[in-house]
This record gives structure tokens, C-alpha cells and sequence, in this order.
């Protein structure tokens, strides 16, 4: 075989790896390695009294619509409360007497954050702190009560 | 009983002292190779036929069985999953599968049975009709002229097919899921972005497919040089590359596994 076409055939080989390469990384994994944040976005705090088992790149979702992530989780010093950090889409606003909910996909599933909007017309800005929360649901919490309920009657 | 407990002890110490003579004197052809590594970039058609030859050669089937992995793995999952109403976690079950473990290994193992067994027959087969004597006669160091350009373009071929096994696995599952079974497209997708991370699981699949083409070149280079000059000693070479490579392969992915997850 001529020495060109060896030649032309290995840099396809080369390009199919880099296409396999960016395929991965593109359509497969989040974000967070290369291109963390290709949209831009601005930065909402809430505080839960428990966040169950809430990670870092979280879902952020309204009305099931994803709009953002959480970005980081810290714990407040003086009330004790988790304060988490969330990373929203500069594209969606909305208003400050909005609410925060830690919701679970499914019965097992990982856990996101729901927002829902309220009726006030000014807008959250970046930096703004969600006031109105609810905390995860515990399920063993929530098996805890059942069975001191139970055990009651 | 004095003679007979000396007959257990050559009975276990000589294939011992073998694998022991053999495992050295692998060591020593890398470190051969590795002094010599260099050469081979200054005559860099050497390096660009063994990619064409190991690589190239190496695409129809790797990205053909990688297809019909994610195929199963799409079918096998959503059967399993559907019970737990779950069907949503198919996609990201098939890449993580893939990426961290099937496609490094998998293609590891076809790479060594569809290149490392002809790496070894031609060394060997060299060796035995005298070419590496010929020239090393000829002042020409067949570690620098045949081996080191096998091992580069090896080392460089595995990754690169390990990425398009993942790949292709990937849209094998997506056909599965998607086309056939009629699942949510953007489902799919979306979990498999939310579970899959770029460092976690993409670069350390690649690590690992780096590491099991060492491992595989180094064995199929070395049996080839190691064999009888005898027909049947390169047949047996051939078998002993493939069978070495799945066993090692396996191994370290056991322990990849445990120190990167």
C-alpha cells in the first residue's frame, strides 16, 4: 500500500478518536469538567433546617424544568441550617417571595431542588436569599413518627 | 521420602522459577524499550504503519461488538429496571457500564486477540526464519527497528479504540432504548449527563485503557520475541499472547478498580 494512503487512514483513525473523545465528554457527562457553566448565571442562596441527601451539581427544577444546579453546601454557623448554594440560568427570573423545596425523583431516586414562583413583581437578584423553604423529606423520619403515632393509640 | 519430598520441590520451584526467569527477563525488554523510545519518533513511518496496522485495522470490529454491548446492556437493563418504573436510569446505566468497565476491558481483549496475536506471530516468525539475526548482523538493533515502534503504536491505538468502543456502545444503547423500545429521548440523555462525569468516569476509563495497552503490547511483543524458532514455538506464542492479556487485563482492572472508584 502506498505511503499516503497508510498515511490518510491513520489520520482518520486520529480524528474517529478525537470524535469518540468529544462525543464523550460532550453529550455524555455533565459539564462540570471542561466546560463547567456554558450558560450564564447568577447565584441564589436557601436555607433548609435538613437537606436529606442533597449533592453539589444537583438538579435546580421548575415544574420539572431544569434551570439550574446546586453548587455548593455549607453549613450556617449560627442557625445551624444548611445553606445551599444554587447556580440559576440567567435566562429564567423570578419573584422574591419565591419558595424552595427539596424534592425526590421517584421513591428512591436522587434528590433536586424544586422551586415554585410566587405572585410578588420584583425579582430575585443574584445574591438574593430564598426565604420561604422546606426541608427534604426524611424517609425515616417520617417511619419514626408513623410508629410512635401507632404506638399512641 | 527424603527423594520423594525433593521431587515435590523441584515439582513446584521449576515452572516457579520459570515464571520468575520470565517475568525478569520481560522487565528487561521494557526497559530496553523504554531507553530506546526515542528512536523510533525520528523514523516516524515506523510508528505510522503499526498504527495502521494495530488501530485502523481495529475499527470495524471494535465498533462493531461495542455496538452490540450497549445493545444488550440497553435490553438487559430496561428489562431489569422496568420493574422498579425506573426506565429513566437505562441511558446512564449503559455509559456508566461502558465507561468505566466494559469499554476499557472489552476492548483491551479484542485488541489483543486481533493485534497483539499478530504483533506476536510476526516477531516470532521473524525470529524464526532469522531476520532479527540478520539484523543485528547488519549493526541494526531490532529492538529499536521492530519492537519499540510496535509497542508506541500499540500504546497509542488502544485508548483511542477503547473511546470508540464507548462511543459506539453509547449509540448502540440509545438505538435500543429510543428507536425500539420508545423510551424518552431527552430522558435518556439527561441522566446520563447527571450521572456521568468527565473526570470520574471518561478520564479514568482512558487511564485505564492506557494501562491495559502497556500491558498487552509488552506481552505480545515480548512472546513474540521469546518464542521458539519452530513453527509450532510461534503458534504457541500466539496462544500464550492472548491468553496472558485476558488474564492480565482482568486482573488489573480489579486493580484499577479499587484504587480509582
Amino acid at each position: 500500500m502506498r505511503r499516503i494512503t497508510i498515511d490518510f487512514l491513520v489520520g482518520v483513525f486520529v480524528l474517529i478518536g478525537f470524535a469518540a473523545i468529544a462525543f464523550l465528554t460532550i453529550q455524555v457527562a455533565n459539564h462540570s469538567g471542561m466546560m463547567s457553566n456554558n450558560y450564564k448565571s447568577y447565584t441564589l442562596y436557601a436555607n433548609f433546617n435538613n437537606i436529606g441527601s442533597l449533592n453539589i451539581s444537583a438538579p435546580v427544577k421548575v415544574s420539572g424544568f431544569n434551570v439550574g444546579r446546586v453548587s455548593n453546601i455549607t453549613l450556617n454557623q449560627k442557625t445551624y441550617q444548611a445553606q445551599v448554594t444554587l447556580q440559576i440560568n440567567d435566562n429564567y427570573k423570578f419573584s422574591s417571595d419565591s419558595s424552595a423545596q427539596i424534592l425526590t425523583t421517584g421513591l428512591l431516586g436522587e434528590q433536586y431542588i424544586g422551586l415554585q414562583s410566587g405572585a410578588d413583581s420584583e425579582y430575585l437578584k443574584d445574591g438574593d436569599t430564598i426565604s420561604i423553604t422546606s426541608s427534604a423529606l426524611v424517609l425515616e423520619d417520617l417511619i419514626g413518627k408513623f410508629m410512635t403515632n401507632m404506638s399512641n393509640k | 521420602m527424603g527423594i520423594k519430598l525433593i521431587n515435590i520441590i523441584i515439582k513446584i520451584g521449576h515452572p516457579l522459577a520459570g515464571f520468575i526467569i520470565n517475568l525478569g527477563s520481560m522487565f528487561r525488554l521494557l526497559f530496553e524499550i523504554i531507553i530506546n523510545i526515542l528512536y523510533p519518533f525520528k523514523k516516524f513511518n515506523l510508528i505510522i504503519k503499526e498504527i495502521y496496522f494495530c488501530g485502523v485495522l481495529s475499527i470495524i470490529i471494535i465498533s462493531v461488538s461495542g455496538w452490540f454491548v450497549g445493545m444488550v446492556l440497553a435490553l438487559q437493563g430496561y428489562n431489569v429496571l422496568q420493574r422498579f418504573g425506573s426506565t429513566g436510569m437505562v441511558g446512564s446505566m449503559v455509559a456508566l457500564s461502558l465507561l468505566r468497565e466494559l469499554g476499557p476491558v472489552l476492548s483491551a481483549i479484542l485488541f489483543a486477540s486481533r493485534a497483539g496475536s499478530g504483533m506476536t506471530a510476526e516477531i516470532g516468525l521473524m525470529k524464526a526464519t532469522e531476520q532479527l539475526d540478520a539484523m543485528d548482523v547488519m549493526a541494526i538493533s531490532p529492538i529499536k527497528r521492530i519492537i519499540a515502534p510496535k509497542f508506541i503504536g500499540g500504546i497509542f491505538s488502544v485508548p483511542i479504540l477503547a473511546c470508540l468502543f464507548n462511543a459506539s456502545g453509547i449509540i448502540g444503547g440509545y438505538f435500543v432504548s429510543v428507536i425500539i423500545l420508545k423510551l424518552d429521548s431527552g430522558m435518556f440523555w439527561s441522566q446520563m449527563q447527571s450521572t456521568v462525569s468527565f473526570h470520574n468516569d471518561i478520564i479514568n476509563g482512558i487511564i485505564k485503557s492506557l494501562v491495559f495497552g502497556i500491558a498487552i503490547t509488552l506481552i505480545a511483543v515480548f512472546q513474540g520475541f521469546m518464542a521458539k524458532p519452530t513453527a509450532e514455538g510461534v503458534s504457541r506464542a500466539t496462544t500464550k499472547t492472548v491468553v496472558h492479556s485476558a488474564l492480565v487485563v482482568l486482573a488489573l482492572d480489579f486493580v484499577l478498580t479499587a484504587f480509582m472508584f
